[in-house]
């Protein structure tokens, strides 16, 4: 019976298994093995070549500023998420009417297709008659080159993301909040803790799980950062000056429009290995289980 | 099992917020302004790309927010004048088809890996959860290769392939059908259910919330796929909705009502969907990102 039933299971996951080993175990083999040879699509002939794809992506200026370019996406667009996220969600929580109404609101743009957004956010940049510099101009603010100025592109393009992500993390942290026992909040209360103490005692300590998840997969999110970039400066991929090259953008380039797919496997092992070290990371901080 | 959470939650959210905000009135006020604020500036990209779709090309420059005169030409000469109807064909095939392959193969090999007992059970969960690390952007290269050589460059198998499964289902559907009471499949065993008729008749239909979840994420993760189509896709007919909107509009250059229209046509749907199934869409953020 037993033995029976056992091969049944084998039966269901023989499909499954072939494909999971087929699409995903196997070609993460062959890249790791592409990025230590010469390979080229056309030539038969794919040397050993060791570490020396590694080395020519890092003495490759381009490598850096995508690499540097990615941190700075993260830097900027992690902060800006997680606080603007929480505080919606607080907000949120505050209000009694219209709660759906605005949470669906927020949503709406992490469902949208990111190609028609990313046009749409290009032409709001656009210096000349961009309805953004329009706003500018109506205060009284000088106008902005945004997307067109080195200084300026990577974040423009951080700001989409954050549009973009928003509804997502207040979801989140809706939940998160919403999974804090409402008792901690009544006992400090008779204490006679103030608001922000009950938020910096109470809601931030409780509320660590939530923000770990958030922050890893901001993280990845942004690690990742590939499509907006690619859209939103589509004539000159990479932004004025490369400025908004992220890595994702760099295998691209390097692999699909240079064929250099031995650099480019390369560049997708440091990110896998990036990914890895975050989610490593965020398994270590949930296993430690919060005290009530 | 899930309703009554919802409804502790909610109960416990109530007490929570009466205990948390003694100065409601004017408090409460500023949030909806606040969130009301917010609101607006999320939508606006969406407002404004619908108003400049239904503008004629010399009014879309002029400074007036609300077209003058509303006109439909921008839609019928995308409809008309480029690939669109078919890029959204091929979208909606690849969409289709790859939802149903993981909503059967995922609660499938869910299902195997919670209720039925064999050798290897745990290693092979372990090893389908640990490709969840591996990005996107290192399998490319393989999976280009790979389509280079076996002719699936420019096909829609090509384009769907690396969708027909998905690790984070097998994940999350486990969860789900290992709350399937097991009493329950023994006595349709004992009844002559065969096997596969324990699944599809008796846990599947128990744990069909998650599945709708599942089958709207994988939908929408689809449609909206960019990176690997753009790579796989050769001829303009082959396109998916976001590879005919970037490659169009890359080469339709200042075309902006088209692009505009365009962008229109490729959000209205999503948009659609969404708020048809909003609650299913946020509630299944929140189980599927709070279990992950």
């Amino acid at each position: 019976m037993g033995a029976r039933r056992a091969l049944w299971a084998y039966a269901f996951l023989a499909g499954p298994l072939l494909f999971f080993l087929a699409i995903r175990i196997l070609p993460a083999a062959s890249a790791l093995f592409i990025s230590l040879h010469r390979w080229n699509i056309i030539s038969p002939e794919k040397p050993f070549v060791g570490l020396a794809n590694f080395r020519e992506i890092l003495s490759d200026r381009l490598f850096w500023k995508a690499a540097t370019n990615t941190l700075r996406y993260l830097i900027a667009g992690i902060p800006a998420q997680l606080i603007l996220g929480l505080g919606i969600a607080l907000l949120l929580r505050r209000i009694v009417r219209f709660r759906g109404f605005f949470r669906t609101l927020y949503f709406i743009p992490f469902v949208t297709p990111i190609v028609a957004a990313a046009w749409v956010w290009q032409w709001l940049y656009t210096p000349t008659f961009g309805p953004l510099n329009r706003l500018f101009d109506t205060v009284g603010l000088p106008p902005q080159a945004f997307l067109r100025r080195p200084e300026q592109a990577l974040y423009a393009i951080a700001a989409m993301v954050v549009w973009e992500y928003i509804g997502f993390q207040v979801v989140i942290f809706l939940a998160g909040l919403d999974a804090i026992p409402p008792v901690f909040y009544e006992a400090a209360g008779v204490d006679g803790a103030n608001g922000w103490e009950l938020f910096r005692h109470i809601t931030l300590p409780l509320l660590n799980p939530t923000l770990v998840f958030s922050v890893v997969y901001g993280s990845i999110i942004y690690l990742q950062l590939f499509t907006q970039v690619l859209n939103m400066t589509f004539g000159d991929q990479g932004g004025p000056l490369g400025s908004t090259l992220t890595v994702v953008l760099y295998v691209y380039i390097q692999g699909f429009q240079r064929f250099h797919m031995g650099p480019a496997a390369a560049a997708t092992v440091v990110l896998f290995a990036a990914i890895l070290a975050i989610t490593l990371l965020q398994m270590r901080f949930f296993s430690r289980q919060v005290e009530y | 099992m899930a309703t009554r959470v919802a409804a502790e939650m909610r109960v416990a959210r109530g007490a929570a917020g009466q205990t948390l905000f003694p100065r409601r009135a004017l408090g409460n006020t500023l949030a909806y302004v606040a969130l009301a604020a917010g609101g607006l500036l999320i939508v606006f990209p969406f407002v404004w790309m619908l108003a400049t779709s239904l503008k004629g090309p010399r009014e879309i420059f002029e400074l007036h927010f609300w077209p003058q005169v509303p006109t439909l030409d921008n839609f019928r000469r995308v409809l008309t004048t480029t690939q669109f109807p078919r890029w959204f064909f091929n979208s909606f095939v690849i969409a289709a088809v790859t939802t149903g392959s993981v909503a059967f193969f995922d609660s499938l090999t869910g299902y195997t890996l919670a209720k039925l007992r064999f050798p290897g059970r745990q290693v092979i969960f372990i090893v389908i959860l640990s490709t969840l690390m591996i990005p996107t952007e290192m399998l490319v290269i393989p999976w280009y290769t790979m389509s280079v050589r076996l002719g699936w460059i420019d096909t829609y198998w090509g384009i769907m392939f690396p969708g027909l499964t998905s690790a984070f289902g097998v994940f999350l559907m486990r969860q789900f059908m290992t709350g399937v009471p097991d009493e329950l499949l023994d006595a349709a065993r004992i009844d002559g259910l065969s096997e596969f008729g324990l699944f599809a008749r008796i846990a599947l239909p128990l744990v069909r919330p998650a599945v709708a979840a599942l089958c709207i994420f994988t939908f929408l993760g689809n449609w909206n796929a960019f990176i690997w189509p753009l790579i796989v896709i050769q001829t303009p007919a082959m396109r998916t909705l976001p590879v005919g909107i970037a490659l169009f509009s890359g080469e339709a250059g200042s075309a902006w009502h088209l692009i505009m229209a365009a962008s229109s046509l490729a959000v209205l749907p999503v948009l659609a969907v969404f708020i048809i199934l909003q609650r299913q869409i946020i509630e299944g953020v929140v189980l599927t990102g709070l279990r992950g």
